[in-house]
């Protein structure tokens, strides 16, 4: 028998090409940017704390979604099968995708299939996760992003920054100018009122609508017993592009499941109030297979692994499969807020993705990400499934590759401080030593601090003061009372 | 009962103030308190930068230093956090002085049932509930409760109080941009409220938005509130 194998990482569009602190460097500076998503996250973060708190079982929904989260990842291979047995009773043809690329290439091949050369798509992270709009282009097929976020951040030639609001780093005249350059069909006189943007968009995408023969969505969440998939969304393109065209591919990462449809019960309270802020979201769409004359006649569903079989073999960091991508945790993170979406450099950024994103891939493809984070907890705290984020990045971090200098420093505190005897005289040492400079600094400058230290202190005296060791340390004072 | 102290490393060497201030505090109140010599630190900068196996030998001495008190009091909210919230899966038999061990303000409030400690301190103050204090033990007002008592002070609210500072650890010196971007906002929300003095339960914290006010001569002094509870208006 041959031995177990690890699950195999993920690719597509989740690693960082530049480490956290680097890619954040450039947007701390951006003023534009640190403005359009001070004033976005807050503006999302009040609006969720509000309809939350008017929910009096809320702590007890939490605990239900992560509770059936936690069902689902005991017994992933039988509710898949379940599932795909369920959907292909239904009328839909189910597909298995190992990664990114295998996903790509069957969507491709179902297009061509088809005969078409253009796909209209429902906003989807899987799709941006496996560079899916980037696989088609290369086979010669168009994909219209119809969300107007994701039509936003297509039309820039740029990437989301965001899981919910994907062009979030923008304000609206940069939005208007985007439309002014890159759609055709845009109004001379386009004003950068939100009601005129979206009316110009909306003109733009009708047509697309009604021409569209194959269309491409994800799934908020796919039912084992019923085969059900469950589109959530505000703006009613998701159902346009899930209604008219013929045929219809859902590309589902397979940690989207629930058992049973009742199980919809709790995540559709939980996701629009922690998400939009919204009570209730405006569309939901749900189908299951072929419905003969209405909709969609020919119905695919890939489903995708993409390094999620990894995530879900350590039972420390396999929660993380447990997120519904409703961006709480970014809207509330202090990290993200300064740093914006593009310095994670996946499609996941944020706390969530400072946790999945290494996982998907292997921590040493990413391991900026489990350290940016102050570990200050507010993610967990508004997480509807519960996620212990800041445990998880902990644990990330032990599997971090540490550089040389750092861990070499480490060592010798840890032999240091693991003896009582070598701590106390590194007290006195540090005392004795600095003591003097302290006094110094204090008779010269009236307080004992450093104001300027070389490199890699001066990583803390760039923006702060640094403490000196007091003229005494505690146990000196209490020896001598 | 058996109080000991648990000073840790940080105030050990750079903030025996708050230390001493803890000290008197009980003292006042009537209690003893032990200052066992052979503690170290928590291990918290070990095992939260990835190096849980450095910091496994300070976490089995601090169960060898303090398993047989009754009460072990820490002047820090994370350290506290770390220990109540780490220990017992990092090595279970810490699990029962883990439950043992208080921030301040718990052992104040929670323990000894005490809201006035006697305390005088007439300056204009802000609070910063610091976040593993507040989101990991949920001290909730406990601090305030204490500092509310204090005759003479004037207790500001501070703006976005619920916002990390920026400090983070050894996130500070990794992510610098950043850490310092919220760093500038937690500065400008404290300089807001016009108090003169910052008040927290981590000196940590303190050292990096005291260090970040200091360096714009704010004026704005950054202490532990322990030295607040511990003045009596009396010189000492």
């Amino acid at each position: 028998m041959n031995p177990p194998v690890a699950p195999a990482t993920g690719g597509g569009r989740i690693r960082t090409p530049l480490p956290f602190p680097t890619a954040a460097k450039p947007a701390v500076a951006d003023t534009q940017l640190r403005a359009n998503l001070h004033r976005a996250t807050r503006t999302i973060r009040a609006k969720r704390a509000r309809v939350v708190d008017e929910v009096p079982d809320w702590e007890a929904l939490r605990d239900a979604g992560s509770a059936i989260k936690a069902d689902v990842q005991r017994r992933l291979p039988e509710l898949l099968e379940q599932f795909e047995a369920s959907a292909t009773a239904a009328g839909a043809t189910v597909h298995w995708a190992r990664d990114a690329a295998e996903a790509c290439r069957i969507v491709v091949a179902l297009t061509r299939a088809a005969g078409a050369d253009e796909v209209v798509k429902v906003k989807s992270m899987a799709t941006q996760e496996i560079e899916l709009n980037e696989a088609l282009e290369a086979a010669g097929i168009a994909a219209y992003e119809t969300d107007l976020a994701e039509l936003i951040v297509q039309l820039g030639d740029d990437t989301p920054s965001h899981i919910l609001v994907p062009a979030i780093h923008y304000n609206r005249a940069q939005i208007r100018e985007i439309f002014q350059r890159r759609m055709a069909d845009a109004p001379a006189d386009l004003s950068d009122e939100p009601a005129a943007l979206a009316e110009a968009a909306r003109a733009h995408l009708r047509r697309r609508f009604l021409s569209a023969r194959v269309a491409v969505s994800g799934a908020n969440f796919a039912v084992a017993d019923t085969g059900t998939l469950v589109v959530v969304e505000s703006e009613g393109n998701g159902r346009m592009c899930l209604t008219l065209p013929e045929t219809l591919i859902s590309v589902v990462g397979v940690e989207k499941l629930l058992p049973t449809f009742t199980d919809l019960e709790v995540f559709l309270q939980l996701l629009p109030r922690s998400s939009t802020g919204e009570r209730m979201n405006p569309y939901t769409s749900m189908w299951t297979g072929v419905t003969p004359g209405d909709g969609p006649q020919d119905v695919h569903i890939v489903l995708v692994d993409n390094g999620r079989s990894a995530v879900l073999a350590d039972p420390v960091g396999r929660p993380a499969l447990s997120c519904i991508r409703c961006s709480a945790c970014l809207n509330v993170c202090p990290v993200y807020e300064r740093a914006g979406g593009h310095a994670y450099g996946s499609v996941y950024p944020g706390p969530i993705g400072a946790i999945l994103s290494p996982q998907l891939t292997g921590v040493a493809d990413n391991a900026s990400l489990p350290y940016a984070s102050t570990l200050c907890g507010a993610c967990y705290d508004v997480c509807p499934v519960k996620i212990n984020i800041p445990e998880i990045l902990v644990h990330l971090r032990q599997q971090a590759p540490h550089p040389p200098a750092e861990r070499a420093t480490m060592r010798v505190l840890s032999w240091v401080m693991r003896s009582p005897r070598r701590w106390a005289a590194a007290l006195r040492l540090a005392r004795a030593g600095a003591g003097p400079l302290g006094a110094y600094r204090e008779r010269t400058t009236g307080a004992r601090t450093l104001r300027r230290l070389p490199w890699p202190a001066s990583a803390w005296t760039r923006s702060r003061d640094l403490p000196l060791p007091a003229s005494q340390t505690f146990r000196e004072w209490w020896e001598k009372q | 009962m058996r109080i000991a102290l648990f000073i840790t490393c940080v105030n050990d060497l750079a903030f025996p103030a708050t230390g001493i201030a803890v000290t008197r505090i009980l003292r006042r109140l009537g209690h003893t308190v032990d200052f066992p010599a052979d503690q170290t630190c928590c291990g918290q900068m070990h095992a939260n930068t990835g190096y849980r196996a450095e910091a496994m030998p300070m976490v089995r001495n601090y169960v060898d230093v303090f398993d047989s008190y009754d009460a072990i009091v820490a002047p820090s909210g994370s350290c506290t956090a770390m220990i109540r919230d780490q220990y017992p899966s990092l090595h279970p038999p810490a699990t029962s002085v883990a439950a043992r061990t208080y921030e301040l303000s718990e052992l104040l409030v929670d323990v000894l049932g005490v809201t006035d400690v006697g305390a005088e301190f007439p300056e204009t103050v802000t609070y910063h509930p610091t976040c593993h204090g507040l989101r990991m033990l949920r001290l909730g007002d406990r601090p305030l409760t204490l500092l509310r008592q204090v005759r003479g002070i004037k207790l500001v609210e501070l703006g976005d109080a619920e916002e990390c500072c920026g400090f983070g650890g050894t996130f500070a010196l990794k992510n610098p941009d950043v850490s310092t971007a919220m760093l500038t906002d937690k500065c400008a929300r404290v300089r807001d409220t016009g108090a003169r003095v910052l008040a927290a339960a981590d000196n940590s914290c303190l050292a990096h938005i005291g260090g970040g006010l200091d360096r714009h001569r704010s004026g704005v002094r950054a202490v532990h509130y322990a030295e607040i509870l511990a003045e009596t208006g009396a010189t000492s």
